[in-house]
């Protein structure tokens, strides 16, 4: 793809000392993403992140719900930055794009508004007597994955390439609205052509699917899937993407927001079941991996490590072509070897899981 | 010894100014960025509303142009109430300088979501007048074009690019080039979005209602939010028909962004004389826009054509007149 | 099928790729001078029937030249034929002949 415009786009990416805070929805939906993150800036590329188990949501699921008022939300962002420089960082991290729209948000608008800032310390010292500096830099997960893209490159065991007929992997890349929709110098490539996710897919040997409903949102729109009759309008977003992309045979989508690939995998089971109609090849689905999954399995790590046995569309076609080992019987098990259940075998997870289960008619 | 002015730019305006000029006994020196003299026009095929081959103008104005002096491949760096200083540091001097710069061409990349740069099937205004001149109009693989988007207002009135201002041109030369392919194809489909369609000039409007009932081109009231690539390398268009309050989307081979005029880069650094005022827009001010919309401050600076703001041919060549007419008054005085 | 305790919502966009063009481009061939219209309202602003109904002859015969041809009968024939429109309308179009051509060309969409 001739995307030149993405180096206009480029934002400070701190090289080491993060501090990390975590996604609400993400350690359901894609347990193994987060610690990958940790693992693979710790182990693999020697860095330095820092955790604090007290920080909390940020509330943005909340405010964009209409519940949460800015003042609060304002205070909660400004605890996570006080439990930051309690803990001696100053690069901040966040795992989730809402969040990452929501603290840059918050900081241009204390840049515009310094009373809201100067309020809202007040009301954090009130609260908790916390004091707080503000991020010398902030960056999602995501950035921090794309700025080591080439070294994870280097360490790649297994790129993206198909191993049976050598050729680049077509990914389709899906990058959360609030990542740079709101503030495009605030994304790597900007808002039309972000190159965040589409950086590492080219640095690790994959191609990119430029296809025309790519900048459309997921859906995802918080009060819009909230509400259960509402839902129709979120999925029938996802839906315009799936049929968009499907002429391209993409072998896989990767998103870097926590709904996005929460949404892009599971409706593709919904639409499955609702409509019989799915995406991927031989009625099969298109397996959607979170970045730190396609950075997991490019270094190396077991599938089911990754916590891939939880998404709705399978993976094992996707590992078959990248030539992944992986212990089918393993899938369902937890570390300690435990059965943790699976899912009714659907359209989308057709033969992929451990045993035969007849369906319920 | 006759008196010597300077001409700032080659183009349609400085042309008109310099032949005046020496018809009234004045010395005009064109100074010519370029290497050689015409300005955009160079680059045009044929001129609304007359579909008069734009070649046809230049040589008319060249023919004027005997006993001038002329300077190509040299450029103004900044004006002085004495004369110009060249970027290589030489001071021309003058008893006055006519500004004729010109505009520059709003650069379509600019406008990411339509993709020109990225996307095969995206072209500009400026590409279709070279390919007609080089009589080779299709898509980029070669075919003749079935449906064609043409998309008015792409760096005009458009406040996320710094361009607040109406080109005024461009809706005309939409119109113009709609015409043009559909007379290259007569079965395909044109399409013009559009959010005003501005007809100013004498003719114009004639022109549009031709357009509409004899080409049977279509107007759609709607400004195109995106374009992206299909898989067979067309490009999809997405847009309201703000007439009926509903989206649209449609797939076209090719979508031709109509470019607006972007205030002369050199503008600026023109302006860091004291008698050189701008517009917000970065067009150059005159002192007055009625009496003395060809005058600066300065007063023996003088403009003429769209270097004060976006202008056809014919209201920049009237002001090459004007301004030769304003700088002899001022010799005389 | 299983239902989840919502639909897909279809889509709103008037899709000309989809959209058959043809019948559309028939009327425009008959009545060329439908292309002028600049969608002034001075015919709605006018119009007998569209002061006491949803009738809206502009915003009908738009739909009509994007393919859009669901429901353009019946809207038509709410049309009185008073010919007040066709003595508003600045570009001369032949209002009352537009009504009559699409109610021709499109009864088979009621």
């Amino acid at each position: 793809m001739k995307r030149n415009s993405w180096q206009e786009y480029q934002k400070e990416i701190a090289d080491d000392h993060y501090f990390y805070v975590r996604s609400c929805i993400r350690q359901n939906f894609f347990p193994g993403s987060e610690a990958a993150f940790l693992n693979i800036l710790r182990n693999d590329l020697g860095r330095d992140v820092g955790e604090e188990a007290r920080h909390t949501s940020c509330t943005g699921i909340g405010y964009h719900s209409d519940i949460v008022p800015l003042e609060t939300i304002m205070t909660v962002v400004a605890r996570q930055f006080a439990m930051m420089t309690e803990a001696g960082y100053e690069h901040f991290t966040s795992s989730c794009i809402t969040s990452f729209g929501i603290y840059s948000e918050i900081l241009e608008t204390w840049k515009e508004f310094p009373e809201t800032e100067e309020r809202t310390r007040e009301y954090l010292y009130k609260a908790t007597g916390r004091e707080f500096k503000k991020p010398k830099s902030l960056a999602h997960t995501s950035d921090i994955i794309f700025h080591h893209r080439e070294q994870i490159g280097k360490q790649a065991v297994r790129p993206l390439v198909n191993v049976e007929t050598g050729e680049p992997l077509k990914v389709v890349e899906h990058i959360g609205c609030h990542y740079a929709k709101l503030f495009p110098k605030s994304g790597i490539g900007g808002s039309e052509f972000p190159y965040v996710l589409a950086g590492m897919i080219e640095s690790w040997g994959g191609e990119v699917v430029d296809y025309p409903e790519r900048r459309h949102c997921c859906g995802f729109g918080f009060r819009n899937y909230l509400v259960q009759a509402n839902r129709g309008y979120s999925i029938a977003n996802s839906q315009k993407k799936l049929e968009s992309m499907a002429p391209y045979k993409p072998d896989f989508i990767v998103a870097n927001c926590p709904g996005c690939t929460m949404f892009l995998d599971k409706w593709q089971y919904a639409i499955a079941e609702m409509e019989g109609t799915t995406y991927g090849p031989d009625g099969q689905g298109i397996p959607v991996l979170s970045y730190e999954e396609m950075a997991g399995l490019v270094l190396g790590y077991d599938p089911w490590e990754l916590g891939m046995q939880m998404h709705q569309v399978a993976v094992e076609p996707l590992l078959d072509k990248m030539g992944v080992r992986y212990d089918p019987a393993a899938k369902y098990l937890a570390r300690n070897g435990k059965y943790i259940g699976q899912p009714e075998e659907a359209a989308v997870n057709l033969r992929c899981t451990s045993q035969p289960i007849i369906r319920k008619l | 010894m006759s008196k010597r002015v300077i001409v700032i730019g080659g183009g349609v305006a400085g042309m008109q100014t310099a032949a005046t000029l020496a018809g009234l006994g004045i010395h005009p020196v064109i100074i010519e960025k370029g290497d050689r003299l015409g300005g955009k026009l160079l680059n045009w095929h044929k001129l609304f509303p007359t579909f008069t081959p734009a070649g046809e103008v230049l040589d008319t104005l060249r023919r004027q142009l005997k006993d001038v002096e002329i300077m190509t491949n040299t450029e103004v760096k900044r004006i002085e109430q004495s004369g110009v200083v060249l970027n290589d540091g030489r001071l021309l001097v003058s008893d006055a300088v006519v500004v004729c710069s010109g505009f520059d061409i709003f650069r379509a990349e600019i406008k990411e979501e339509y993709g020109y740069g990225i996307y095969d099937n995206v072209y500009t205004t400026v590409d279709i007048e070279r390919m007609l001149n080089e009589g080779k109009v299709h898509t980029a693989d070669g075919h003749i074009p079935e449906r064609i988007a043409f998309l008015h207002c792409v760096g005009s009135r458009d406040e996320k690019v710094g361009q607040k201002h109406c080109s005024r041109v461009c809706c005309i030369t939409g119109v113009k080039q709609a015409m043009e392919l559909k007379e290259l194809f007569p079965q395909s489909e044109i399409y013009n979005f559009y959010m005003d369609i501005r007809m100013f000039g004498p003719g114009y409007e004639e022109m549009y209602r031709q357009a509409q009932e004899e080409f049977n081109i279509h107007f759609i009231r709607g400004r195109i939010s995106e374009a992206s690539e299909t898989i067979d390398k067309r490009v999809q268009i997405k847009a309201e028909d703000t007439l009926i309050g509903r989206p649209l989307k449609m797939t076209v081979d090719m979508l031709i962004l109509i470019v607006g005029m972007k205030a002369g880069a050199s503008n600026d650094r023109f302006a860091e004389n004291r008698g050189i005022e701008l517009y917000p827009s970065h067009f150059i001010r005159p002192r007055n826009q009625f009496v003395d919309n060809i005058c600066s401050s300065a007063g023996n600076i003088f403009y003429a054509g769209t270097v004060t703001a976006p202008k056809n041919v014919g209201e920049s060549l009237n002001e090459g007149v004007a301004a030769a007419l304003r700088v002899s008054k001022y010799l005389e005085d | 099928m299983v239902q989840f305790g919502y639909n897909i919502s279809q889509p709103r966009a008037i899709n000309m790729d989809k959209n058959d063009m043809m019948i559309s481009q028939k009327i425009l061939r008959t009545m060329p001078e439908l292309q002028t219209c600049i969608a002034c309202g001075s015919c709605t602003a006018t119009c007998t029937a569209g002061a006491i109904t949803s009738f809206n002859f502009r915003k009908v015969h738009t739909l009509v030249r994007r393919g859009e041809y669901k429901g353009a009968y019946e809207e038509m024939n709410k049309c009185m034929l008073c010919g007040k429109c066709r003595l508003s309308c600045p570009r001369g179009i032949n209002t009352r002949g537009v009504v009559m051509l699409i109610k021709q060309e499109l009864g088979e969409y009621r």
